[in-house]
C-alpha cells in the first residue's frame, strides 16, 4: 500500500517544479545563512580556544617595562622572591618572504602549554629534556612545514595543530636566538596560583607595570557581542526562509487536500497519511538543508576573511581564514534544517490530521481556514504589549531582547490588517473602475501574500534599524576618536626618570606636552581607573562631553570638581551636580560626563594637582604631544634617536585612529553582507509567493480579460500591484526599523556595554533601500507578469469552463 | 447478502435528520438505483455505505462486517479492499496520468491484474491516453477513468455517486452502457444515486429516497 501512496504524493512535485524548488531553496537558503553564521562562530571560539592556551591573551594579569624590554635579571629576581612568573618573548621572524610570529616561552617554569603536552604524550613521546636542551624543538601547524623545511639552521619542527597560524612557539632560549634579542624578555605572565606571603611586586620590581586583563579593552565582551551579531542575523535569515517554507508548505497541502481526500476514499488510514507526509517534508528538508550547508559552507568561506580580520582586530586572536568541516556543524545544520521546515508545516499537519474525509477540496476551503487579519492583529498588539510591558517592568539585557523580539513579531502579525486598512481607503478613494478593481484586487489577495511581506516587512525594518545603529555608531565613533586622540603623537618612556627627561626635552619643541598619569582606585562599582590632567586648550576645545555644568573646565582645573564616563555615571547612577567618592577623604562634585566608547571601566578626570597630593607617585611615563602635524613624523623620529626608544614607544595618532577605523569597520562589514542577504531572501518570498498563487489568480484575472482589458496592460498591473504593496509595506517598516534603531541604541547597547550612543537619522539610506526593495519587488513579480502576458487565450477562457 | 443496512439514522449538528430509520439490502451482482430529489439523502446514504462517514444509530453490514465496530483503520482496509467508489467530480489524482490513475486503487490493495487492467483500458477507450494528465482529458474521458480505477480493483461493491451528472447526453450514455457492462462482468454489485429515472430504470431495482425514508 506504502509505495502507491509514495507515488501519488511524489506526484505532486513532479508536476510542480516550481513550488518543489521554493520549497527547497527556501530550506536552503534558511540552513545556509544560519550554517554559515555558526561555522564563523565556531571557528572563532576555535581559534580563541587556540590563543587562549598560548599566555598571548590577557586572562592572567602581566608585568610589562613600559617602552622597552624586561631585563633577565629581574626575572630571576622575582622567580627567586617566589612569584610564579612566566617569561614570555616574542617578535616578528621573517621566513623568506613571510613574516610569522615567534612566541617563546620559559617552558621550565610552564611546560603545560597544549603543544607542549600533545609532543610529550603523542604517538612518538618527546621529552622536556629534548624540547629544552639544543637544539630544542619549533612547534608551528602543518601548513607551514614546507616554508620551514628550507631552512635548515632552525631546530626541528614539532608539527601541532595546537597553536594559532603563523606562529612559531618554543622554549624562549631558542626564541632568543631566532630573534637575536638575547637576554630580554617582552612580558612576564603572572600565574594566578601563587604562595602566600609573596613580597609585594611594587617593591621588587618598581619599574614593571602591572597589566590587568579588566584595564584593556574588555575584548572578550565585544567578541562575544560581535557573535551575538552574528547569531542574531543568522536566526533573522533563518525564520525568514521559514516563512518561505511555511507558504510553499501550506499551498502544496491545499492543492493537495482533493488528493488526500481520494486517497482516504480509496481506503489509505489517516495515520498512515500523516506519517507518509511527515516523511516526504522530512526527506525535502534533508535534501533542502544539505543544499543549505554547500551554500552555508562556501558563504561562511567567503565571510571568514572579514570576520578574521575583525577578531585579529578586536581580540588580538590569530585566526584561520577557511572553514573546518566538522561533524557537529553538519548534523545541527540538517537538524535546523528538519525541525525548522517541520515547524513551519506545523499548521497545514494539524489541518491535514483535522481533514473531514468528506470536506469540499480545493483552496477556497483552505482560505477560508486561514486565521483573519483582525485576529491576527490582535495577537499582534498583544505581543507588543507583553514586550512593552516586560521592558517597563523589568530591566537588563533579556528585558530589551524581549522588547525586540515582542515588537518584531507583533508587528509583522499587525501588518496584514494595516495593509488591508490602507487598501480599503485606496479603494474607496479611487475613481476608474480599473483602479477600483486594483486596489480590491490587492486586498483580496492579501492572505496569499501576507506571509512574504511578512518577511519583508522584518528584513527591512532590520536593515533599516540596524543600519542607522552601524551609521550612527559610526558617526559618533569617528566624531568621538577626533575629540579623545587630539595629539599628534602618544609616547611611553621607559620609566618616569626618562619620562621628566623626555618631557623636558619636548617643551621647546612642540606646542603641548599632556601627561597621561593614572592610578587604579576602588569604587562601589568596580575598577576605577584616576586621571590627572593638565589644564590646557586641547582638553577645553575637544573633549567629548555629553552632560556639563557651567564653567566645567575651570571649576576642574581649580581642583573643586571631577569628570567622570558615561560608563561610570550610568553604572553608579551619577550625574552633574552629584558628588563622587574617589577615596575615604576626598570626594568631589562631578562637573560634567564624558563619553568613552570601547572601555567597560569606570573612568574620572582632577586636575593634576589634585592628582599629585592625593595619589602622589603615580607613574610619569605617558604623554601626548602637541606641535604641527606636518612635523609630527619628524619629531617621533627625532625623540627615538635622541632617547633610543623602540618603535612602538612613540605613536601617531593619526595610525590609532585609523586602526581603530578598520577594526570598526571590519566588524560591520559581515552584518551589512548578513543585511544583503535576508533581504535578499525576503524578496525571494515575495516571488515565491506570487508564484504559488499563480493558478489562484487566472479566475481573477480572465473576467477582467473578458471584459476587455489586454494581457500586456493586465501583465503591468500585476507589475504595478507587487511593487505597491512592497512600497506599503516599505513605508511600515521605517517607523519600525527607527523603533527598532531606538532600542538597540538606548537600551540594548547601554544594558551591554554601558554607553548610549546618539541616533542620527539617514534619509538617503532610506531612499536607496526603498529603491532596492521596489526592484526586487519588480523583479519577482515579473515572471508572473510575463506568464500572464503570455498566456494563451484559451488558457483564460478554461477557467469560465472550469467555473461553469 | 453483500450490503445490508438496517434502521440507520443519520443527522447533521443543529439540522433535521438527513435519514430516518433506513433500511435497504443488495445482494452479490445486484445492481440498485436509489433515486431522489436533491437534498434528500441520497449521496448520504452512498457515503455511510461506503464507510466514507458514520451514522448514528442502527447498522450497516457489507460482506459480513458490521461498519459500527470498525475504526478508521478498518473503515480505510474495506474501502481499500472490497468497495470502490466514482463520483460526480471524477476526483482522480490530478498529479498522476491517466495510466497512474487507473491502477491506483488496484495497487493500493495489492491487488493489480496487469491483463485486467489493459483490457478495461481498452475497453474504456483509454489505450491511447495513458500517458495524459486527468487536466487534458474530457469530462466523459475523466469519468471513464474513474469508472476504470473503480473497476480494476474488482470490487465487490460499486458506489456511484451521479456517475454522469456531469456529462452531456451523449457522453451519459456511452459512460453509462460501458459501466453497467463492464460491473455486469465483474460480478459486481451496483449501488448508483441518480436523480434520471432514465437510469434508474436500467438497473435491476429502484429504491427512492424522499425526507429522509425509503419510500
Amino acid at each position: 500500500m506504502i509505495a502507491p501512496v509514495v507515488q501519488a504524493l511524489a506526484s505532486h512535485w513532479r508536476r510542480h517544479e516550481v513550488q518543489l524548488a521554493t520549497l527547497l531553496i527556501g530550506i536552503a537558503l534558511a540552513t545556509a545563512l544560519w550554517s554559515a553564521v555558526q561555522a564563523i562562530n565556531a571557528e572563532a571560539r576555535a581559534s580563541y580556544a587556540r590563543a587562549d592556551a598560548q599566555l598571548s591573551v590577557g586572562q592572567f594579569d602581566e608585568l610589562h617595562a613600559p617602552g622597552g624590554f624586561i631585563p633577565l635579571e629581574l626575572y630571576v629576581k622575582l622567580r627567586r622572591a617566589g612569584w610564579q612568573v612566566v617569561a614570555v618573548l616574542e617578535g616578528p621572524f621573517r621566513v623568506d618572504d613571510r613574516t610569522l610570529r615567534v612566541i617563546g616561552v620559559d617552558l621550565l617554569s610552564y611546560p603545560a602549554l597544549p603543544a607542549i603536552s600533545e609532543a610529550r604524550t603523542g604517538p612518538e613521546p618527546l621529552g622536556l629534556t629534548e624540547i629544552l636542551t639544543a637544539p630544542g624543538r619549533i612547534f608551528a601547524r602543518p601548513d607551514l612545514a614546507p616554508l620551514l623545511a628550507n631552512h635548515p639552521e632552525l631546530p626541528p619542527l614539532i608539527e601541532t595543530t595546537a597553536v594559532p597560524p603563523d606562529l612559531i612557539l618554543t622554549d624562549i632560549g631558542v626564541a632568543e636566538k631566532l630573534l637575536s634579542k638575547r637576554g630580554q624578555i617582552s612580558r612576564l605572565v603572572i600565574l594566578p596560583d601563587q604562595p602566600a606571603g609573596l613580597p609585594p611586586l611594587a617593591d621588587l620590581a618598581p619599574e614593571l607595570e602591572r597589566v590587568r586583563p579588566s584595564e584593556a579593552v574588555d575584548t572578550a565582551q565585544l567578541a562575544n557581542s560581535f557573535h551575538l551579531n552574528l547569531s542574531a542575523f543568522g536566526l533573522l535569515a533563518f525564520a525568514v526562509g521559514l516563512f518561505i517554507v511555511h507558504g510553499t508548505v501550506g499551498l502544496a497541502m491545499a492543492q493537495r487536500r482533493g488528493m488526500f481526500r481520494t486517497l482516504r476514499a480509496l481506503g489509505v488510514p489517516l495515520a498512515l497519511l500523516i506519517r507518509m507526509v511527515l516523511c516526504e517534508l522530512t526527506a525535502i528538508a534533508l535534501v533542502g538543508g544539505f543544499l543549505g550547508l554547500v551554500l552555508g559552507y562556501f558563504l561562511a568561506g567567503a565571510l571568514l576573511p572579514d570576520v578574521a580580520a575583525t577578531l585579529r582586530g578586536l581580540y588580538g586572536a590569530p585566526m584561520e581564514g577557511h572553514v573546518v568541516l566538522r561533524p557537529l556543524w553538519v548534523g545541527a545544520g540538517l537538524a535546523m534544517a528538519v525541525g525548522g521546515t517541520l515547524l513551519a508545516s506545523g499548521q497545514s499537519m494539524w489541518r491535514l490530521s483535522k481533514l473531514p474525509l468528506l470536506d469540499a477540496p480545493g483552496l477556497q476551503a483552505w482560505r477560508t481556514g486561514m486565521t483573519s487579519p483582525l485576529r491576527t492583529a490582535k495577537y499582534g498588539g498583544a505581543l507588543i504589549a507583553t514586550g512593552t510591558a516586560t521592558l517597563m517592568l523589568g530591566d537588563g539585557l533579556a528585558a530589551g531582547f524581549v522588547m525586540l523580539a515582542g515588537l518584531l513579531v507583533g508587528a509583522a502579525l499587525l501588518l496584514p490588517a494595516l495593509l488591508a486598512l490602507f487598501l480599503t481607503g485606496f479603494e474607496r478613494r479611487a475613481n476608474g473602475p480599473v483602479a477600483q478593481w486594483v486596489w480590491a484586487d490587492m486586498r483580496a489577495q492579501l492572505p496569499g501574500l501576507s506571509l512574504a511581506l511578512m518577511a519583508l516587512l522584518l528584513a527591512l525594518a532590520t536593515n533599516i534599524g540596524v543600519g542607522t545603529m552601524v551609521s550612527s555608531f559610526r558617526l559618533t565613533f569617528i566624531g568621538w576618536l577626533d575629540q579623545r586622540l587630539t595629539s599628534e603623537l602618544y609616547l611611553t618612556a621607559r620609566d618616569d626618570q626618562q619620562g621628566a627627561e623626555i618631557a623636558e626635552w619636548l617643551r621647546p619643541r612642540s606646542d603641548a606636552v599632556l601627561p597621561i598619569r593614572r592610578v587604579e582606585l576602588r569604587h562601589e562599582t568596580g575598577p576605577l581607573f584616576l586621571y590627572g590632567i593638565v589644564d590646557d586648550p586641547t582638553y577645553r576645545q575637544n573633549w567629548p562631553l555629553i552632560a556639563s555644568a557651567p564653567d566645567v573646565w575651570d571649576r576642574v582645573a581649580a581642583g573643586e570638581a571631577v569628570l567622570i564616563n558615561e560608563q561610570l555615571a550610568r553604572r553608579a547612577n551619577l550625574w552633574t551636580g552629584d558628588r563622587l567618592t574617589i577615596a575615604p577623604d576626598w570626594s568631589l562634585e562631578i562637573a560634567g560626563v564624558y563619553s568613552d566608547y570601547g572601555n567597560p571601566t569606570g573612568q574620572a578626570l582632577v586636575a593634576m594637582q589634585q592628582f599629585d597630593l592625593h595619589v602622589p607617585g603615580a607613574p610619569n611615563r605617558r604623554f601626548g604631544i602637541r606641535t604641527d602635524p606636518a612635523k609630527a613624523t619628524e619629531l617621533a623620529q627625532a625623540l627615538r634617536d635622541r632617547f633610543d626608544l623602540p618603535p612602538q614607544a612613540v605613536i601617531h595618532q593619526a595610525a590609532i585612529k585609523a586602526q581603530s577605523l578598520e577594526i570598526f569597520e571590519n566588524t560591520f562589514v559581515v552584518t551589512s553582507a548578513l543585511n544583503i542577504l535576508t533581504l535578499g531572501i525576503s524578496g525571494f518570498a515575495i516571488l515565491t509567493s506570487l508564484l504559488t498563487l499563480w493558478t489562484q489568480r487566472l479566475p481573477q484575472v480572465a473576467p477582467v480579460w473578458a471584459l476587455g482589458l489586454t494581457r500586456a496592460q493586465l501583465a503591468r498591473l500585476e507589475l504595478l500591484r507587487s511593487v505597491l504593496l512592497a512600497a506599503l509595506t516599505a513605508c511600515l517598516a521605517l517607523p519600525l526599523g527607527l523603533i527598532l534603531a531606538w532600542i538597540l541604541l538606548a537600551i540594548i547597547n547601554v544594558e551591554a556595554f554601558g554607553w548610549r550612543l546618539p541616533m542620527h537619522l539617514f534619509p538617503f539610506d532610506w531612499v536607496v533601500l526603498l529603491a532596492l526593495t521596489l526592484l526586487a519587488a519588480a523583479v519577482a513579480a515579473a515572471i508572473p507578469a510575463l506568464r500572464l502576458n503570455r498566456l494563451p487565450p484559451s488558457d483564460l477562457l478554461r477557467v469560465f469552463a472550469n467555473e461553469r | 447478502m453483500l450490503l445490508s443496512i438496517e434502521h440507520v439514522r443519520k443527522a447533521y449538528p443543529g439540522q433535521r435528520p438527513v435519514l430516518q430509520d433506513v433500511s435497504l439490502a443488495l445482494d452479490h451482482g445486484e445492481t440498485l438505483a436509489l433515486t431522489g430529489e436533491s437534498g434528500s439523502g441520497k449521496s448520504t446514504l452512498l457515503n455511510l455505505a461506503g464507510a466514507l462517514d458514520a451514522f448514528d444509530s442502527g447498522e450497516i453490514t457489507l460482506d459480513g462486517k458490521a461498519l459500527s465496530a470498525l475504526d478508521d483503520t478498518g473503515r480505510a482496509d474495506l474501502r481499500r479492499d472490497r468497495v470502490a467508489l466514482v463520483f460526480q467530480q471524477f476526483n482522480l489524482i490530478p498529479s498522476l496520468t491517466v495510466g497512474q490513475n487507473l491502477a491506483f486503487h488496484a495497487r493500493l490493495g495489492g491487488r493489480l491484474d496487469k491483463a485486467w487492467l489493459s483490457e478495461l483500458s481498452h475497453r474504456l477507450g483509454l489505450a491511447d491516453l495513458h500517458d495524459r494528465y486527468p487536466e487534458n482529458l474530457s469530462g466523459g474521458q475523466q469519468q471513464r477513468v474513474a469508472i476504470g480505477r473503480a473497476l480494476a480493483a474488482r470490487p465487490k461493491l460499486l458506489l456511484a455517486d451521479e456517475p454522469t451528472g456531469n456529462l452531456d447526453e451523449n457522453a451519459s450514455r456511452e459512460v453509462l452502457d460501458l459501466m453497467l457492462e463492464l460491473v455486469r462482468e465483474t460480478g459486481a454489485a451496483l449501488l448508483l444515486v441518480t436523480h434520471s429515472v432514465e437510469i434508474a430504470n436500467r438497473l435491476d431495482r429502484r429504491a427512492h429516497l424522499a425526507g429522509g425514508k425509503i419510500t
